[in-house]
């Protein structure tokens, strides 16, 4: 579904991203994780054109993305920290959105009933905690029924039975054969959610595998501990 | 596009400056059209006041208000929207909730106290204007990353059209005061959009009868439709060309 071939970018002397060479398949849940700093971002960032790479193709569905602005209708985004007009009301971001977005056929409304964001639709951006912030964020995501899920740490800062609502969404999602790529930090969280893997390290990619050839190769019963396993193989080489 | 620019349009209404810049410029109008008897003199008046505020307002406001936009325009950018239409969205709605304060202000007290004509050339000349400042406002916003600096650029930019350029010019006539410039100094005259305007209104008034030989010159160029028409391509030209670059640098800047 997504094909990223030989992304790399820099800024300035710095190389952010060298020569990623990726296929994302559609139905798979795909955890993008790795140190601070190695790239994440600014891969999730290039996907979604807020920056351009110094190199290489993206194709999302056999299209060039840098041809067509459209195709962000398929994706939905969570950023990592949602930056929202501060005088804006919750109710007016959903409104401006959807009114941009008017392919909107089926709206998913049901994290937005979830989080209860009705009933604080009259409360502004700027006086809203992190965590209702991300719920906004999830919301907006979700919000369109998009092909693509791209979540940026999407369980930081949300209290723990909110993020068990965002998690329960996503295995739903991952199970009507979305394409769904997260970041996270708490490996724990993805356990049960995720199908492949992406573990980066300064700008490229370490490894690309799916999680059953992940646990086999390392002899461990979970994600997380196959991936423990894996750093600490790695740090004695 | 046309429902972004309501968005932008929408947002910048609310923006207290606007109303703060509309009643200035009404408290201006007024009491000028209130204290001068001639109207010659009120529009004179008027003109040069027209030729300090509305660059300063149009390029201070637009830069700072896309610098304070920067949240708005982030979410935007993940949407299925071009980002050539995001800033020709928030030009055009920036740039028009303007140019409503500035008719409200400005052009109403101008239609009701002066002949038709001098009203809508002192009316459009400061639109252009408008347009103009508001392009280098969006063109520093879109260079410049940090706030600060950018708002710096914008005085300075302000400085040298509103004062220096002038001074500048001075120079050259006393200067050259011996050879016949007077047709070079129509060239010269290209190279500011405010000396532009500024003669293109005073042309319209009996005054240019007082400006010696040089306004006789001006008025054989620019008094004409020809000198007209050009004049006013070449203000166009200074709203638009800073416009397409601030775009050109806008859409493939990394947010």
């Amino acid at each position: 579904m997504i094909e990223i071939q030989q992304i790399s970018k820099s800024f300035g002397k710095l190389k952010v991203l060298q020569d990623i060479n990726i296929d994302l398949p559609k139905g798979a849940c795909i955890a993008l994780i790795g140190p601070n700093g190695c790239g994440k971002t600014t891969l999730i960032k290039i996907l979604l054109g807020m920056v351009f790479p110094t190199n290489g193709l993206i194709h999302i569905n056999g299209k060039s993305i840098n041809k067509d602005d459209m195709y962000r209708a398929q994706i939905g985004y969570m950023p990592q920290i949602g930056r929202y007009p501060e005088q804006m009301k919750i109710e007016q971001i959903f409104e401006m959105i959807t009114k941009l977005r008017t392919s909107g056929n089926n709206i998913d409304e049901e994290l937005f009933t979830a989080y209860k964001l009705n009933e604080i639709g009259e409360k502004k951006m700027r006086t809203l905690s992190g965590g209702t912030t991300q719920k906004v964020s999830a919301s907006l995501a979700f919000l369109f029924n998009p092909n693509i899920l791209i979540l940026d740490e999407p369980t930081a800062g949300l209290d723990p039975l909110a993020s068990e609502i965002l998690k329960d969404k996503i295995l739903k999602e991952k199970n009507n054969g979305k394409l769904i790529l997260i970041t996270s930090h708490l490996l724990s969280e993805l356990d049960d959610i995720v199908t492949h893997v992406i573990y980066m390290q300064e700008g490229k990619i370490r490894l690309y595998k799916s999680i059953e050839n992940l646990k086999t190769d390392t002899q461990s019963q979970s994600f997380s501990k196959a991936i423990a396993n894996l750093l600490k193989a790695d740090s004695h080489d | 596009m046309i429902k972004m620019i309501q968005l932008v349009m929408l947002d910048v209404v609310k923006n207290r400056t606007v109303l703060a810049y509309l009643l200035l410029l009404s408290t201006l109008s007024w009491s000028v059209f209130f204290l001068e008897d001639s109207s010659t003199k009120g529009t004179l008046t008027l003109l040069n006041l027209m030729l300090l505020m509305i660059p300063l307002v149009s390029i201070i406001f637009s830069s700072i208000y896309i610098y304070n936009s920067s949240e708005f325009i982030y979410l935007l950018v993940s949407q299925p929207v071009s980002r050539k239409t995001i800033w020709i969205s928030l030009y055009l709605g920036s740039v028009s909730a303007l140019i409503v304060a500035l008719f409200i202000g400005l052009g109403i007290p101008a239609l009701l106290y002066l002949p038709l004509s001098i009203a809508l050339y002192l009316i459009s000349v400061g639109i252009a204007i408008t347009a103009t400042f508001s392009s280098f406002g969006f063109l520093v916003a879109s260079a410049f990353r940090d706030k600060a600096k950018g708002i710096g650029v914008s005085i300075l930019l302000w400085l040298f059209f509103a004062i220096l350029f002038d001074g500048i010019i001075l120079l050259l006539i006393f200067q050259f005061s011996a050879y016949p410039i007077e047709k070079a100094m129509i060239v010269v005259s290209m190279f500011s959009p405010l000396d532009l305007a500024r003669i293109l209104v005073l042309i319209q008034l009996d005054v240019a009868s007082l400006l010696g030989y040089t306004g006789a010159i001006f008025q054989l160029f620019f008094g004409t439709k020809l000198g007209t028409i050009i004049s006013a391509i070449v203000l166009l030209l200074w709203a638009v060309i800073p416009f397409l670059l601030s775009l050109k640098i806008f859409t493939k800047r990394d947010l």
